[in-house]
């Protein structure tokens, strides 16, 4: 890739910043050049996001109706799953799936709750509460 | 746990480079500030970072691991070894230790590599936070309660506060960080570059086209290549979600473009000049030229995810087996050229 042909589309993501790619200048040689924004990585970065959004949504529904916890939705909130979750809390996979569920989660521990809210960087109290929107 | 941190006032000057990658640009400038000038695709290339690997058993977000170079921490410890550059290395058991050895080191005016996770640096643009465990960067001062920063793939210098970084350095799951912290200890008076430079590069190429097991190197490509090909048409989200994937591993993870291609051509380019042999110069203008379809590949992909182009797997797999057979030739003329 030469130096001119690096894309300047001004990702919304990148807020200003720009990130280093290298290219090559008018003698050949190659040189750190800035991009601030390429159509590709945009679109793949968005549709990262939108498949976060669209499992917290779900997840958010689920609990308004009953059968989800609110745990499930600030998982997906803070762009985690239930591996990585079940990885960052300690917990095996299986115990999170369980604690996932409405009436396990309201009646877990505090040394547990503990746990979810240093993984997901909430306050333990926050991890009932489901926003009015998701 | 939440010791409060000790308000400090230092800040040691470090010139800050803005890198394509993450560990390739902290320990080139922490090699830099011990006055030891190498750039960034030089570190690289003679840490042998360049790979490929598909590893369909690790899991994220339910997509499986595409890596385009190897394993994080590797790109450190390779250049070090090969260099007789010994390290300094240090995790800890309890944050607040973590944090105290962190504010000691500054405050002896040390500046030290440390790696955390992107999830939790308040300076990250929100949409480009990850729970990725592996990002690299150098704290160069405190002021207050805040950590100066020089985070290599930012254009300029940051800030964190205490609390996200302590979070940041001590989360748990998959290469946790432990709080690791790191510094050049000891660079030896004389270094055989040429001699680092020739081992790299047998590495690289030996491990892209020789390692027998087909998730890996060229083998991994044309592996991936026909998982596309296979892909079942009625399973379009998955298969969408899975495209974008593999061109975030390739593009967006700090890779320099062309999923470290762009860098290690680079690297192969000044390593033509120090070791006079131009042939390397003519490599690198081939892996260049891989490198623009491995860009033209993600392109398509993604304008596809988006529907801007029909979706077509037999495309994408033909591109990408396109780049696997120009790599091969690639890395075996490499071999040929260095021995």
């Amino acid at each position: 890739m030469k130096k001119h042909e690096v894309p300047q589309q001004n990702a919304k993501a990148f807020m200003g910043h720009s990130k280093v790619l290298y290219a090559l200048d008018e003698q050949g040689r190659y040189v750190p050049t800035p991009c601030n924004g390429w159509e590709a990585e945009e679109i793949v970065l968005d549709q990262a996001i939108a498949e976060f959004e669209r499992r917290a949504a779900a997840a958010w529904r689920r609990a308004r109706q009953g059968g989800g916890s609110a745990l499930e939705y600030h998982m997906y909130r803070q762009r985690m799953d239930r591996v990585l979750l079940a990885q960052s809390t300690g917990f095996f996979k299986w115990r999170v799936r369980r604690h996932l569920r409405p009436g396990v989660f309201e009646r877990l521990s505090d040394r547990c709750r503990q746990r979810y809210a240093e993984a997901l960087g909430l306050a333990p109290t926050q991890l009932d509460v489901l926003p009015d929107q998701p | 746990m939440n010791a409060a941190s000790i308000a400090l006032d230092i800040e040691i000057p470090f010139d800050h480079r803005q890198s394509a990658h993450c560990e390739s640009g902290v320990i080139a400038s922490l090699l830099r500030h011990q006055n030891l000038p190498i750039s960034e695709p030089m570190a690289f290339g003679i840490a042998a970072g360049l790979g490929f690997a598909y590893l369909p058993f690790i899991k994220f977000g339910g997509l499986p691991l595409f890596a385009y170079r190897m394993p994080p921490g590797s790109i450190i410890r390779g250049l070090t070894r090969r260099l007789g550059i010994e390290m300094h290395f240090e995790t800890f058991k309890q944050p607040a230790d973590g944090m105290l050895a962190l504010d000691q080191y500054l405050s002896q005016g040390r500046a030290v590599g440390i790696q955390t996770s992107a999830y939790w640096l308040s300076y990250f643009p929100p949409d480009m936070r990850f729970h990725f465990n592996a990002h690299n960067l150098v704290v160069y001062g405190k002021h207050g309660n805040n950590y100066l920063i020089s985070d290599p793939v930012i254009d300029i210098l940051v800030e964190c506060d205490a609390d996200s970084l302590r979070k940041a350095r001590f989360t748990r799951g998959v290469l946790a960080p432990k709080g690791l912290l790191y510094y050049p200890q000891y660079i030896p008076p004389k270094l055989d570059l040429a001699r680092a430079i020739r081992k790299a590069i047998l590495y690289t190429t030996g491990m892209m086209l020789y390692v027998p097991v087909p998730i890996l190197g060229v083998r991994g490509i044309r592996l991936v290549a026909r998982k596309i090909r296979n892909l079942k048409p009625r399973a379009e989200h998955h298969n969408k979600l899975l495209l974008g994937h593999i061109v975030r591993m390739q593009e967006e993870i700090g890779t320099g473009g062309a999923g470290f291609r762009f860098l290690y051509a680079s690297f192969l380019q000044e390593a033509a000049g120090m070791l006079g042999k131009p042939g390397l110069a003519v490599m690198a203008d081939e892996l260049t030229a891989v490198g623009d379809e491995w860009r033209r590949f993600a392109l398509h992909a993604a304008k596809m995810c988006k529907g801007r182009m029909p979706m077509d797997y037999g495309l994408l797999a033909d591109q990408l087996l396109d780049c696997a057979e120009r790599e091969a030739r690639i890395y075996k003329r490499l071999r040929a050229e260095i021995k």
